[in-house]
């Protein structure tokens, strides 16, 4: 840094201390009261004072043109001090030998360290001398990304992370303190999986697995069985019809669900068909379909024909060419297609839930419906929850690329 | 014609239609067919109990009187259904040898050894017992037979209620009159308007913050993708326990931090008095939640879909910028944003239509109750939990309508040539 650092440039330096404090501090008393520690103030006044501070301390430090890691040490230090000072040695009204080392001192040094690398690297590359407009707005979107990271972290990891502990928590420890969301390893693996004992030894979901991976993998099947072809039809074949067929295709899926369950349950009642996992397996796939069909006829179009032809002229027939060439050359589509047509069947919810009364044919989906009264405790229901839930999480990390191809084809269904 | 005879182009069409046939006849089957029936169902008087077809019942007793040498054989005749009519019952029941009848009912025959009632109509709640009288022979009483030994057999057969062409309008009636409807069509709307704008802003949100490559890139993107990609029933479980007044982690951090005074039941409380800059605001707390919620499932998708459209971006538009001396807030404005108008319209429009088809959402969340009960919701508590699937129909309807007007407006303002 050359230049002497200016008033607008000492200012930026230290809202951006404080942007960062803010931030930081009520991060860590959120984490410390969900450990089970019991802190009752958010102390945000001392918070964005210790972040002033620490910002005026690195914009002094700069414009005294101190060497970087020196600087890092005395501004941390600054936002320490200041911020155990102005708690009285309690942060969160908590005593700092009582809340431990880490949740005490080590939790501000933690604290202030993140804090100077935020303002190190909001401030990074921007003219601090002369503030300019463009260095003023760059700062305030860095602010604003930092500030979109941990809510969009915290929105989405917070439930999922609320589902897993609920699921090892028993009924008499949420008494005791409904914040403490820490795992207590300490009363061993057996006692710690209860909740996904009982569920699935006793209350059947054990089979309720085995019927959902059955009725998904079937669903699978069964549609790409109806929309390999059909694809095909649209995709490569001419006839009358064709263009009405593949602009109509996705429409299909303009129809919400619930208006299609009161005739489907009457007709399906009628026939003997409600509570069977083959009245299931009728609407699965038909509700699958207008994706699949639509992904894959974009799919196939994107083969250059002349390999199809060139099959066509060594004497193959059409059924052989889609099975030697075309399906061969369309493995990514069909994983994306299987992948997202068993994500929806494994998740079905509606139809499940209307159609099936007989326990012994449940799905996940309508066990866990099951286990929503006031006798099963919360943590089966969880642990339900997180069965139903894992499977998914597992093939989607695992093949996310075909995921989210799928999905976004699929995205017209909600 | 044979197959031999034909083109190679009258084949292709054959073989075309031959592999659509499958696809396109069960998605008729399970999809236009019902919306079709849903308009036949809403013009008829169908309760949840006439799908069981009325069914003609008989239960028989017998008390035997060995000093007058008698026998008295009753039957019960019932038809358990309150709304459907059996027609054309023929009662038949095996009589034991050694016993005479000493009159005969009206409807019955009597020969050797059988008994046979015929009816035209047993009406709906039809109830009636008849009892005959046997003089019996000694023999019969030494012989421990009992006539309830022998199974009564009875036929009849009963109108489909769903098939008849009995029409009404009491559904449409019923519906419209109602004041929570009205009151519903207003919620729905609410709920499709801002959970589909909340859905669009935050996916374009966390678009913009991911369209940079930094390490951890892939790591956060699947992250940001659960909430769309989890079981709906885990997710909606876990939010209502997660905003649970009594022990639910928010409401406890609220009370503690003492940002509210008391817990909020969020998902339990239709309005909440807000002051706002002195103005006291009627606040629709469980709407607001699951609107919240809708727009926190929902938005990953847009959230691909905009950064897809967003790495597609060419650099140079904004190496032009740079060169104009555009701000980074001038660049997003009038560089970016104009780019992104075609996605974000055609993704409002889908998710409109998608937003306002919900259902299971807010039925897991809610059940409808606190003010949330949009028109799906509606038409499972008409036809399940009220049991008038007339009803429910007529509410589908009324949604139809409605979607046919969105999707009007949807082929008029799409732009043309967006494709997602």
């Amino acid at each position: 840094m050359t230049d002497k650092i200016s008033v607008s440039g000492a200012i930026a330096a230290a809202l951006a201390g404080l942007l960062a404090a803010l931030l930081i501090i009520p991060i860590w008393g959120i984490l410390a009261t969900v450990i089970g520690l019991q802190p009752n103030i958010l102390p945000v006044a001392i918070a964005c004072a210790a972040g002033l501070g620490h910002g005026v301390a690195y914009s002094v430090l700069t414009s005294l043109q101190i060497r970087k890691n020196l600087r890092a040490l005395i501004s941390t230090a600054t936002g320490v001090t200041v911020f155990l000072a102005l708690s009285r040695g309690m942060p969160f009204g908590l005593p700092l030998e009582n809340a431990g080392l880490f949740w005490g001192g080590g939790g501000a040094l933690i604290s202030f360290i993140g804090v100077e690398f935020i303002v190190r690297s909001s401030l990074d590359g921007l003219a601090i001398g002369k503030f300019t407009r463009d260095d003023t707005e760059l700062l305030f979107l860095r602010t604003l990304r930092l500030y979109g990271f941990a809510f969009f972290i915290v929105i989405v990891a917070a439930p999922f992370y609320y589902m897993i502990v609920s699921s090892f928590k028993k009924r008499a420890e949420l008494l005791i303190d409904p914040l403490d969301l820490s795992l207590n390893f300490s009363q061993g693996f057996q006692s710690l999986f209860v909740g996904y004992w009982e569920v699935i030894v006793n209350f059947n979901f054990g089979r309720y697995i085995l019927t959902s991976g059955f009725v998904s993998l079937t669903t699978v099947i069964v549609t790409l069985l109806l929309a390999v072809p059909g694809a095909y039809a649209v995709s490569r074949l001419r006839f009358p019809g064709r263009v009405l067929m593949s602009n109509s295709i996705l429409l299909i899926y303009m129809f919400p669900a619930i208006v299609l369950v009161i005739p489907l349950y009457s007709v399906f009642s009628q026939l003997g068909l409600r509570d069977t996992l083959v009245g299931l397996l009728i609407v699965y796939p038909a509700a699958t379909l207008p994706v699949t069909l639509y992904m894959l006829q974009g799919y196939f179009r994107s083969i250059p024909s002349e390999l199809e032809e060139a099959g066509l002229i060594d004497g193959c027939s059409r059924v052989g060419i889609i099975w030697r060439i075309t399906l061969p050359l369309s493995v990514p589509a069909l994983a994306s297609v299987s992948i997202y047509t068993f994500m929806i069947a494994w998740n079905e919810f509606l139809f499940a839930f209307m159609f099936l009364d007989n326990p012994e044919i449940f799905t996940l989906s309508r066990g866990i419906v099951s286990l929503n009264s006031s006798e099963v405790p919360r943590q089966f229901l969880m642990a339900g929850a997180v069965i139903v839930t894992l499977p998914v999480m597992i093939i989607f990390l695992w093949l996310e690329r075909f995921m989210v191809a799928g999905l976004t084809a699929g995205s017209v269904k909600g | 014609m044979s197959l031999k005879k034909m083109t190679m182009r009258q084949k292709e069409v054959m073989l075309a239609y031959g592999m659509l046939i499958p696809p396109v006849t069960i998605v008729f089957l399970i999809v236009l067919f019902p919306v079709l029936a849903d308009i036949w169902i809403s013009f008829k008087d169908i309760q949840l109990a006439d799908l069981r077809a009325p069914t003609p019942s008989v239960s028989e007793r017998v008390s035997e009187d060995p000093q007058n040498g008698t026998v008295t054989v009753l039957y019960r005749l019932r038809n358990r259904s309150s709304r459907g009519a059996v027609e054309d019952i023929v009662l038949r029941d095996t009589v034991p040898a050694g016993l005479s009848a000493r009159d005969v009912p009206q409807f019955c025959e009597i020969d050797e050894d059988a008994i046979t009632c015929s009816y035209e109509i047993w009406p709906p709640r039809f109830r009636e017992d008849i009892s005959i009288l046997f003089d019996a022979t000694p023999e019969f009483f030494a012989s421990g037979i009992n006539p309830r030994d022998s199974e009564t057999t009875t036929t009849g057969h009963s109108v489909n209620a769903l098939l008849d062409f009995n029409f009404t309008l009491d559904n449409f009636r019923k519906v419209f009159s109602q004041r929570e409807f009205w009151k519903s069509v207003r919620i729905t709307v609410i709920y499709t308007v801002f959970g589909t704008i909340g859905a669009i802003a935050l996916g374009l949100f966390a678009a913009l913050l991911m369209n940079t490559s930094f390490r951890g890139r892939a790591v956060i993107r699947g992250l940001l993708l659960f909430p769309f990609v989890a079981p709906v029933i885990a997710v909606a479980f876990t939010w209502v326990f997660f905003l649970d007044p009594f022990s639910g982690v928010l409401n406890m951090l609220l009370v503690r931090y003492e940002l509210v005074e008391a817990p909020i039941n969020f998902l339990g409380t239709r309005v909440m008095p807000i002051e706002l800059f002195g103005f006291v605001v009627q606040f629709p707390v469980a709407l607001a939640t699951v609107i919240a919620f809708e727009a926190w499932r929902y938005f990953p998708l847009s959230f691909l879909f905009i950064l897809a459209r967003l790495q597609a971006l060419p650099s140079d538009i904004y190496e032009a910028a740079d060169i104009d001396g555009a701000s980074p807030i001038q660049k997003f404005r009038f560089v970016t944003m104009p780019q992104l108008v075609g996605i974000l319209s055609i993704l409002f429009m889908l998710r409109f239509i998608w937003t306002f088809n919900k259902f299971d959402d807010i039925f897991l969340m809610t059940g409808g109750n606190a003010g949330t009960r949009t028109l799906t919701v509606g038409v499972y508590d008409q036809a399940f939990a009220l049991s008038n699937l007339g009803a429910g129909a007529a509410v589908s309807v009324v949604i139809f309508f409605m979607l046919a007007i969105f999707m009007v407006f949807y082929f008029i303002f799409m732009p043309k040539g967006e494709m997602l």
